[in-house]
């Protein structure tokens, strides 16, 4: 086979759910994170991204980390849809508890209730929470 | 481990990709590419030069898949294929050519 002929893709296909619970900085856990979804997607499973809690923070518009001499990374999470990653929740009541909206984030997203959010994990093989 | 012109060293890691990404310049991406068995026609200098752009809005190098979707999003499906890319870097467009173009290693290659 050469080198630029299209591999079968994975024998197995499983459901995988990050769900996002922190705060974008102060820990690496948002930024590991973000890469291990794109690794996993690079494979060809099914990712799903969840944003609750402090989590949904990681994806505020309009964010400045020249005061704390970390990399903002937040453009990051809009190449996730040149990497197929378009199954993007983020819990509503979190947003709500902060003052924000849909509007407030840096990419489409699709902003689901508690209760919805408690289905769609029950739906997963994985779900690694970080 | 580091490249050496014009009396300048600037390191690099193991697999060649330079560990400061501030310090490139076209001067040095000839010198990588020489070392990678690269000629930099103008083609190759298209590819890296849009790894460059599509670091600087994304903060990310993509892997190889990615890559390909997006230069044929951008440049046409006559670019935007394996083989084109390929033949332009033989051991993997994404791998070379973001190491020319003095990114990371591209995000989903191991």
């Amino acid at each position: 086979m050469e080198p630029w002929e299209e591999e079968e893709g994975p024998e197995v296909v499983k459901h995988f759910m990050y769900v996002n619970r922190r705060a974008p900085y102060g820990t690496i856990f948002a930024h590991e994170c973000l890469e291990v979804v794109l690794i996993s997607a690079a494979f060809e499973q099914d990712v799903s991204v969840a944003f609750m809690d402090d989590g949904v923070y990681q994806l505020k518009k309009n964010q400045d980390t020249t005061g704390i001499g970390m990399k903002n990374f937040s453009k990051t999470y809009r190449a996730l849809d040149d990497y197929d990653v378009e199954k993007i929740y983020v819990e509503k009541e979190s947003l709500d508890a902060r003052g924000l909206t849909a509007d407030d984030l840096i990419i489409p997203v699709e902003v689901v209730s508690t209760q919805a959010m408690r289905d769609l994990l029950g739906q997963q093989d994985v779900v690694i929470s970080s | 481990m580091a490249y050496e012109y014009n009396g300048t060293v600037v390191e690099h890691d193991e697999e060649g990709y330079i560990t400061d990404i501030s310090v490139w310049n076209p001067e040095l991406a000839l010198l990588i590419a020489a070392d990678e068995n690269i000629e930099m026609s103008d083609d190759a200098w298209e590819v890296v030069n849009f790894l460059r752009n599509y670091y600087e809005e994304y903060q990310i190098a993509p892997a190889v898949r990615v890559l390909t979707k997006a230069i044929k999003k951008k440049l046409g499906p006559d670019k935007g294929n394996s083989r084109y890319l390929y033949e332009l870097f033989p051991y993997g467009p994404a791998k070379q050519a973001c190491k020319i173009a003095g990114l990371p290693k591209p995000t989903g290659c191991i």
